[in-house]
Order: structure tokens, then C-alpha cells, then sequence
């Protein structure tokens, strides 16, 4: 992992008050929240993991090498569109329909791009280098944090992890075949994903202007699903923002002794 | 060259392109405030998106399934102010709880 920290010395005990003060330096609970960080990163990429096996699977019952769908995991790294590009092309479709499948579900992570950018300033290779991992886990466990810092350190650990699990297990998958799907849906492991997703969005619904802004978003998306096209539910629940004008004054009312 | 070759490449520089075009573009730019309150706030949009087509979604129409049983605990667990892994925990158990009493039944 890329640690950009390495050039802040770590405060001594007696200017330890003060570091805290000026921001910026490691504090204590600086690194509590970047332990919890981290193994919010590990535990959604060996909740993702059982995944990967499955992907590796179709891979294989679609006629793809070992080697191609350990291509799909490392190069396009995209759950949704990999699982929806290699379907297509187990049912034989054109490779441009699958590649049109793929780019479909991928759009939100233009989304999560315009969201990540201002935590991931530096060169602009190390920006083109890190946003190969710009997924749904990185996006959220990152987001997470509103200080940059942390929200890259999310961002990155995310990442990462799922990056590493999800090649591992893909491997996987595509040698060793085929009960992952049995064991997914009998070990629950469908259930953890909404949940982790939950579990990092709950903070922000403290706030009344996030919560209404969550409650929309939520809303649109199961609205869109059986109308609009995969991938495109989460992509246009973000224009649920464009109601936080409105909920200023209303929706701060009732709930402002809940922060 | 099979299809699943030319597949591979074509969407490794497509997906590739969209991941990249904010941190590229905006990356090491202050961005004008509107579209700062708009990523303050884009993140809680869409993560409940995801959880919302994560347990309703079943390709294109929407069902209530075991799934629903994981997210109920996850939220419990939440209130409870467990940390993240008993939450990830107790919604595998719940999910799969849910499903094998639904297949006994």
C-alpha cells in the first residue's frame, strides 16, 4: 500500500498536544481510526472474495482460459462489469455487446471519481496508478472519512484489498471450478454486501441533510431497477443531491438533537 | 484473437478511462463550491443505492428475499454500535438463517 505519511515525523511526547492542535499528524486516535480503517478494508475484501470464485467459475463455463479471466479481475477489476461482460459472452453475444454490458455498469465510477478526486491529489502518475482500484468498496470504505487523509488511507486499503482477494480468488475459481454459487447462497455471503455497504453509510445518516439525501437516493435506485438499464440504479441515485436545497430548513427541525 | 481477448481489452481501457477522468481531471484543482456540496453529499446517495439494489435486486426486477433478514441484523447490530465485522458477521448468519428456514419450511 501506498503510505504518504512517511514524511510527517512522528510529535514527540512533549509536542504531542500541539501536533494535535496544528491537525495533520498522527495522533492516538488518529490511529485507532486507521486500525478500524484497515480492517474495514480486509473484512469487505474476504467478504468480496467468494465472489471472485464465482466469477472465475463463469469465466470458465464461458469458455474463457484461466489466464483471460485472471485478466478480467486484474485489468478491467469491476465486479459488476465483469460478471455482465462474461455472461454475454457465455451466451455467445457479440463482443460488442458485452463490451457496451460492461461499460454500462461501469459509468458510476465516474461518479466515485468526481467524489474521490479531491482526496487523491499528487503526481499525476500516482493519480493515474491509483485510480485503477476506483470501486464500490474503495468509494465507501473511503468515503467514510470526511478528512482527505483518511479518506484516501480508506480509499487505498480498500483497494487494495479487494484488488489482491478478488485476483486470488478468481485464480481460483477458474482452476478448481465450480460449487462457489451453492456455497455463497448457503453461507449468507450474498448478505454481507448490502450490509458493509450499510454499515458504511451509517454515520452520514446522523446528519438530517445526508439522511434525506440517503432516503432519496435509496428511492430512485429501487425505482430504476426494474426500468432502467444494470448499473444505471446507483448512478442516478445520485441525483438525489439535488434535493439538499430543499431540506435546509425542513428537515433540520425536527432531528438536530440527534448530532 | 478470440472474443474474449478483444472483450478483455476493450473494456480494461473503457473502465479504465471512467475510473481515471475525475482523479485526472479535477485531481489537484480546488473545485467550485457547487460541486463540493454536491461530493459532500453524493457519497450517502450512493451507497444506499447499493444497499438497496445489493438486497432487492434480482437482475432486472426486484424481490424480497433472505436477504432482506442480513440487512435487518446488519442494522440492529449498527444500533447496537458493534464494530464492523460483527455487523458483516451477523448478517451472513441472518441471511443464511433466513434461507435454510425458508427451504425447510
Amino acid at each position: 500500500m501506498v503510505d504518504e505519511n512517511a514524511d510527517q515525523p512522528a510529535p514527540s511526547d512533549a509536542e504531542a498536544h500541539q501536533a494535535a492542535a496544528a491537525a495533520r499528524c498522527p495522533t492516538a486516535a488518529d490511529e485507532t481510526q486507521r486500525r478500524t480503517t484497515r480492517r474495514q478494508a480486509i473484512s469487505i475484501g474476504v467478504a468480496v472474495s467468494p465472489f471472485g470464485v464465482a466469477f472465475g467459475v463463469t469465466c470458465a463455463k464461458a469458455g474463457l482460459t484461466w489466464l483471460q479471466a485472471a485478466g478480467f479481475s486484474s485489468l478491467v477489476f469491476t465486479g459488476g462489469t465483469q460478471f455482465a461482460a462474461v455472461g454475454v459472452l457465455a451466451e455467445h453475444g457479440a463482443a460488442a455487446a458485452a463490451i457496451t454490458a460492461g461499460l454500462l455498469l461501469a459509468i458510476r465510477s465516474l461518479a466515485y471519481g468526481v467524489v474521490m478526486a479531491p482526496a487523491l491529489q499528487g503526481r499525476w502518475w500516482k493519480r493515474a496508478l491509483w485510480s485503477h482500484v476506483m470501486i464500490d468498496e474503495a468509494m465507501a470504505v473511503g468515503t467514510a472519512h470526511d478528512d482527505l487523509v483518511l479518506r484516501r488511507y480508506g480509499y487505498l486499503w480498500a483497494g487494495g484489498s479487494v484488488f489482491v482477494l478478488w485476483n486470488l480468488a478468481t485464480v481460483a475459481g477458474a482452476v478448481l471450478g465450480n460449487a462457489s454459487e451453492v456455497w455463497i447462497s448457503r453461507l449468507g455471503v450474498d448478505g454481507t454486501i448490502p450490509a458493509s455497504f450499510l454499515a458504511l453509510v451509517w454515520n452520514r445518516l446522523q446528519d438530517p441533510v445526508q439522511r434525506w439525501v440517503a432516503a432519496g437516493g435509496a428511492a430512485i435506485s429501487i425505482v430504476a431497477v426494474p426500468i432502467a438499464p444494470a448499473g444505471m440504479p446507483i448512478i442516478l441515485a445520485g441525483l438525489a443531491v439535488g434535493i439538499s436545497p430543499f431540506i435546509g430548513r425542513r428537515g433540520r427541525l425536527p432531528t438536530t438533537t440527534s448530532r | 484473437m478470440n472474443a474474449g481477448w478483444i472483450v478483455l481489452i476493450g473494456l480494461a481501457t473503457g473502465v479504465y478511462a471512467l475510473k481515471a477522468v475525475g482523479p485526472l481531471l479535477l485531481g489537484n484543482r480546488p473545485l467550485p463550491k457547487i460541486v463540493n456540496a454536491a461530493a459532500s453529499l453524493l457519497p450517502a446517495a450512493l451507497l444506499s443505492a447499493l444497499v438497496m439494489v445489493n438486497t432487492f435486486a434480482g437482475g432486472k426486477h426486484l424481490q424480497v428475499d433472505a436477504r432482506v433478514f442480513g440487512l435487518v441484523a446488519a442494522a440492529i447490530a449498527l444500533q447496537r454500535k458493534a464494530n464492523f465485522i460483527v455487523v458483516i458477521v451477523a448478517a451472513a448468519i441472518a441471511t443464511a438463517v433466513a434461507r435454510w428456514a425458508g427451504g425447510v419450511l
